[in-house]
């Protein structure tokens, strides 16, 4: 299908009962483009995100994801992305190898193909010598790396990654931005959340989600001028203090 | 096809990896084979007997040791009053109280008949009513032999007396193990195809990888059937060892066919799988998942028809038991095993488990869903 942008939102709204979990949000995201998914926590962050996944139906509104409608096509579109949640989703009793495998050959990937990415992506991460290892045998920040690396394994158009660095060292954070512009650069859209906001620096474009709605939405830099702000920290601040909606 | 390959391999994998499931699977229902029919044992022996005499006669004493001799029961106590008897019931020292009055002997011989008085202590009901039973058969032949020791020369019997004789179809000698090991053997494969699919599923929601199959392009029924399959394997090579336990340890052997059995298993075992896999779709945790399991389970054995005759039930009750598909494994298990049915003769049987495993596994693809 031919489309010009990674992923279009128009008016998405999810309710549960009477709450109103996302309310009309709409943005675009162009293809390649590093899109920081921001908002305190409860803002609807993750629920939104789970919308474009097919994870979650929407309650009203349009949105596409690699070209395909999110309320229609919800399995299409599931070939064509990548999912990296917050809870660490690999299987902890597999093998690292074993793991690559079994997201590879879901994805219907050939066995040429899994054995040759697979010793690419080893190599890469430098889990040679731990390919056989149970993964719960990993310290988290290798898991994370490796989780990422899984995301994208079969070579989706997009990848959505929620909260990917929650409880992981400055030092693996920094490895971990590095592994997201390497895909970005390999023309894969990336579409991440996270409460970081030197990470949110790092992204081409930015949104701010307050109670639901999308605040703000606009270049790092962009963003730091229209509120006089000397950093991002500054700028979430300010529209995070608006919220009216509690933790949670 | 692919895909269903490599969700299997994943499966057994993590199964054989899990060597707490793989105790469950194969040491604990092998042992509760051993275990448990040897101690469900339906046969009433060590039944205490407390007995009131107040005659003291030559028959009286023949009769009481007529009894002790039969095997069945214990004399516990041996009083003159009806009040010291039943101080041992009281105490639960005594599950029934004989008494003999104090004219036994003399009406016996003059009046050619006496009166005995049984009472039966009820708490336990199955022990008094089996035991009252027990106690009753021995007073009459008691009887009998008292006549035959009078009557000389029987010219003619003044009562017609109706003799009846039975015989014990397909278990002549009423092994009471016949049944109750495959029928045993039939709840430990429910109970394990059941809880190990219903944990399965609820364990990869708790711990989040759900989500990550949820977000691939997986089939519904390719998931599904890559849960579905190993534990079906793993279920018929239960039911195997199963048998080889029954003929080890019980010489049971299958009249019917082993062929019968199979076929029969491994519908069923798809039904109990499917119900398993409905559960987990209801059950957020595997706390919900195993109480859930657990009540059902207590019906399903309960009704199924194993510790209680089905036909002895309520006609209400009858009804639920056609909702329980233990109901018919146990059935057909006797029938093959006992009788010898082939299956042409369990068809209805197979054609209802036909039905349970269609119905749920459909009900449980249908409420499995990727998105919520």
């Amino acid at each position: 299908m031919q489309h010009n942008k990674a992923i279009t939102v128009e008016n998405l709204t999810k309710r549960f009962g009477n709450f109103t979990a996302v309310d009309a949000i709409s943005f675009e995201v162009d293809k390649g483009e590093i899109f920081g998914f921001l908002g305190a926590n409860g803002a609807g962050k993750t629920t939104a995100m789970r919308m474009l996944c097919g994870l979650s139906l929407p309650t009203a509104g349009k949105a596409t994801v690699a070209g395909f409608d999110v309320f229609k096509q919800n399995e299409e579109i599931k070939r064509n992305i990548g999912y990296m949640s917050q809870k660490f989703s690999l299987y902890e009793d597999l093998t690292v190898k074993e793991n690559i495998r079994f997201y590879g050959g879901i994805y219907g990937k050939s066995n040429a193909f899994i054995k040759e990415k697979t010793g690419y992506l080893l190599q890469h991460l430098h889990l040679e010598k731990e390919a056989n290892v149970l993964v719960k045998e990993l310290p988290l920040g290798w898991k994370q790396k490796l989780a990422f690396s899984v995301a994208i394994f079969h070579e989706p158009e997009i990848v959505f990654l929620d909260e990917p660095t929650g409880g992981v060292d400055p030092v693996t954070r920094r490895e971990f931005w590095n592994m997201i512009y390497e895909a970005a650069s390999n023309g894969i859209t990336v579409f991440v959340t996270t409460h970081y906001m030197d990470e949110a620096e790092y992204c081409n474009r930015v949104s701010i989600m307050v109670d639901g709605k999308i605040e703000a939405l606009d270049t790092p830099t962009g963003l730091k001028q229209t509120y006089h702000a000397s950093s991002m920290d500054d700028v979430f601040v300010q529209l995070a203090r608006k919220a009216v909606r509690s933790d949670g | 096809m692919r895909t269903l390959r490599f969700i299997l391999q994943k499966e057994f994998r993590q199964i054989f990896r899990d060597k707490g499931i793989l105790r469950i699977i194969f040491i604990l229902p092998i042992m509760q084979l051993i275990v448990l029919p040897m101690a469900a044992d339906y046969e009433m022996k060590n039944i205490q007997i407390a007995v009131t005499d107040h005659d003291h006669s030559d028959y009286s004493r023949k009769l009481i040791s007529k009894i002790t001799a039969s095997g069945y029961f214990k004399l516990v106590s041996y009083d003159d009053a009806f009040n010291q008897s039943m101080k041992q019931v009281e105490l639960d020292k005594a599950d029934l109280i004989l008494e003999i009055p104090a004219s036994f002997e003399k009406e016996l011989v003059k009046e050619d008949k006496a009166s005995l008085f049984i009472a039966v202590n009820a708490i336990n009901g199955v022990k008094g009513s089996l035991g009252g039973a027990y106690l009753a058969a021995i007073i009459r032949s008691f009887n009998n032999d008292v006549r035959m020791d009078w009557v000389q020369f029987p010219r003619f019997n003044p009562e017609p007396q109706i003799e009846v004789a039975s015989s014990n179809w397909f278990n002549p000698h009423m092994n009471y193990k016949l049944f109750m090991v495959p029928g045993i053997l039939v709840l430990l494969l429910t109970m394990v195809g059941t809880n190990l699919t219903a944990i399965n599923i609820v364990k990869e929601k708790e711990i989040g990888t759900i989500e990550q199959i949820n977000v691939t392009p997986i089939k519904k029924y390719h998931f599904i059937l890559g849960k579905l399959i190993p534990f079906w394997v793993l279920g018929l090579v239960v039911m195997s060892l199963g048998f080889v336990v029954a003929r080890v340890v019980y010489g049971i052997v299958p009249i019917g066919s082993f062929v019968t059995i199979y076929v029969f298993a491994a519908v069923y075992l798809l039904a109990v799988l499917g119900l398993g896999l409905l559960i987990s779709t209801y059950s957020a945790t595997q706390q919900q998942a195993m109480l859930v399991s657990f009540f059902i389970m207590m019906i399903f054995v309960l009704m199924g028809g194993l510790y209680t005759s089905i036909d002895s039930m309520p006609e209400w009750a009858k009804w639920i038991t056609k909702f329980n598909p233990v109901s018919y494994f146990i059935d057909v298990m006797r029938l093959v095993v006992l009788k010898g049915s082939t299956l042409a003769d369990i068809k209805q049987q197979l054609l209802s488990i036909s039905a349970f495993a269609v119905g749920l596994n459909l009900w449980a693809v249908y409420s499995y869903r990727k998105r919520s």
